[in-house]
């Protein structure tokens, strides 16, 4: 009796285990060995010719006080922090735009989704001329409302009493690629190009909200802007967090894009070097395998913390139904 | 009008206006820069730096000049990526909807745990097994071969598995367990009754992962040596980074000989796109 449920019980793990192999081998192999690897490669001098040697948290340490580290570390996180916010509020706008039954609305909702499936090699190309200084789209359309933009500056003249510098050169169309704070300003505006997976999330969420919702509040006498705060918001809100959490992962990553329009380079002066660039020049360029591991490592780290920070936050904020 | 209008945000005729005008421009702005590439691809090369938004005599002539360059091997870079994209894609959807069975519908102790920690593997940034995978397929001699590129797919992907596996859940059970009864071993319920009811999530598989491998640009960079094996991503960045010289209008074509493809199959497939992100986003 006892032999049989034994029997059967080895039976369930073994075909447990054989309908699952591909993942767990994959796990094994392409990933918990690799992990190790990589932070045992952390501990070590290992320039990639020669074998590893452990020197300890020599990398670590070194880490400390690298400079260039340190503005990696900085661009990446004031990216996120621009890229993050901006790109969640217009979201959600764009999504509740989208989501009006107007007639040709499919139309407009491809216009927003196709900039996403575009590689990124291709966006970077296309806003590399779109950014051209004399004949990028961008500038010559600022160029065109200068007038506008430099009235604008007199009227804040006015009030304030100086003119805003960033304002009189945004009116003469700036160099966007080879101007610090303008470089990390165009990387945003491109990464704002590339929101249409995110509103699809959003889209699909707000059809999830049971429209007797609306109906009460517009028995009430809410006023749309009413509806949207009170329960547009709410019932996206868990929708917002997994998006924010999904950003968060993603833009501490982010590579191909600053990397091809700066071509492979650090920016001016650094601007828009990011944390995985870093990372990789420090691996595929200067063959510095341990110091790139331990970079890896505090990346994991840094985005493991942040998404707890950002789930435990989101907690307190998220409603959800039925809960 | 009651029922979905209600959504709305406003029913005044004035309101749709409003919205109506808001939506045209949004499109317009989301859409300007892939037309604006188009009409720049399409432009001859005395135009090029003119302001005029439309090529006043629409030519081929940049796409037959970019096609000829020995700086862009269009064809080869076709050929290279979708070797890479056939291999992989066999594997992708095999291995995981495999796997996705297994956690749907094959009870193991401890399948809850070990799920999970399939699900966690999402959240691991590549850069922390960039340089040990390096060094492993260095070790096995895979660098500059398209090997590091397609063999991992054949080990499942976590996204993947996630998504069939949901879908798989969704199958009523009844019809295996009659299956089952007239004899049908666990492999044939997989391959004959999951398998084709489940075309929709395989659909939304086989289309990331198409948008991917087209799409990659860190992997071809880290693994492939030789000019001759590049991707159509990596050979495009080659072109905007190495051949400084190339006019524009060369470039866009180059461009759009690369995005063309993937708008195309955008437009035929909307709605296992949009589907596929949905459900992605709302169960995750």
């Amino acid at each position: 009796m006892n032999r049989a449920r034994w029997g059967n019980g080895a039976r369930a793990v073994a075909s447990g285990l054989l309908w699952t192999a591909p993942w767990w081998l994959g796990f094994l192999l392409f990933l918990a060995v690799p992990m190790g690897m990589s932070l045992y490669i952390s501990f070590c001098d290992y320039p990639l010719l020669q074998r590893p040697v452990y020197i300890g948290a020599a990398n670590y340490r070194a880490l400390v006080v690298d400079p260039v580290f340190h503005k990696v570390l900085l661009n990446t996180a004031v990216y996120a922090a621009l890229a993050i916010p901006l790109g969640t509020v217009a979201a959600v706008l764009l999504a509740v735009l989208l989501n009006q039954r107007v007639r040709g609305q499919s139309w407009f909702r491809a216009c927003v989704f196709v900039p996403t499936v575009v590689p990124l090699v291709g966006t970077g190309l296309v806003w590399l001329w779109m950014l051209n200084p004399e004949y990028g789209l961008i500038n010559q359309a600022l160029r065109w409302i200068s007038p506008t933009l430099d009235g604008l500056n007199a009227a804040l003249a006015a009030l304030t009493g100086h003119r805003a510098q960033w304002l009189t050169r945004l009116a003469a169309g700036p160099e966007w690629l080879s101007l610090p704070g303008w470089a990390m300003a165009a990387l945003v505006l491109v990464s704002l190009w590339g929101l249409g997976s995110a509103v699809v999330i959003y889209l699909a969420g707000l059809q999830e909200i049971p429209e007797e919702l609306y109906e009460a509040a517009m028995l009430d006498g809410a006023s749309a802007t009413r509806r949207f705060w009170h329960v547009t918001l709410p019932g996206l809100s868990p929708v917002i967090l997994f998006n924010v959490i999904i950003a968060l992962i993603g833009t501490w990553q982010i590579f191909a894009l600053p990397y091809v329009l700066m071509r492979g380079e650090p920016g001016p002066q650094r601007s828009t070097y990011f944390y995985t660039m870093y990372l990789f020049d420090n691996a595929f360029r200067y063959l510095k395998m341990g110091y790139a591991s331990a970079m890896a490592w505090i990346q994991l780290l840094i985005i493991l913390a942040l998404t707890g920070l950002v789930f435990l936050a989101g907690r307190r904020a998220v409603y959800y139904r039925g809960a | 009008m009651s029922g979905k209008s209600a959504a709305n945000l406003t029913g005044t005729a004035f309101g749709r206006a409003v919205v109506y005008a808001l939506l045209v421009l949004v499109a317009a702005l989301f859409a300007l820069p892939l037309v604006w590439m188009i009409c720049v691809s399409l432009k001859p090369p005395t135009e090029v730096l003119q302001p005029n938004f439309w090529p006043s005599q629409p030519s081929l002539a940049a796409y037959s000049e970019i096609i000829r360059s020995q700086h862009f091997d269009f064809l080869l870079y076709a050929r290279n990526t979708l070797i890479i994209l056939a291999l992989s894609l066999v594997g992708v959807l095999l291995s995981s909807s495999i796997a996705a069975y297994g956690f749907a519908r094959v009870p193991f102790p401890g399948r809850g745990l070990v799920f999970g920690v399939c699900l966690a593997t999402m959240m691991i940034p590549f850069p922390v097994i960039m340089v040990p995978t390096y060094v492993l397929f260095k070790h096995l001699g895979w660098i500059g071969t398209f090997r590091p590129l397609w063999v991992p797919a054949w080990f499942g992907a976590a996204f993947n598995i996630f998504l069939l596996r949901q879908f798989f859940m969704q199958i009523p059970r009844e019809l295996e367990e009659s299956a089952m009864l007239d004899g049908c071993t666990r492999w044939g319920c997989f391959w004959r009754i999951m398998l084709p009811l489940s075309k929709p999530a395989l659909a939304v598989v086989a289309l990331f992962h198409c948008l991917a491998v087209w799409n990659d640009l860190i992997g071809p960079l880290i693994y492939l040596t030789h000019q001759d094996q590049f991707t159509l991503a990596l050979g495009l960045q080659f072109l905007q980074s190495k051949a400084g010289d190339t006019p524009w209008n060369q470039l866009m074509a180059a461009a759009s000989l690369v995005v063309l493809p993937v708008l195309l199959l955008f437009f035929l497939a909307q709605r296992t796109f949009v589907r596929g992100i949905a459900t992605a986003g709302l169960k995750g």
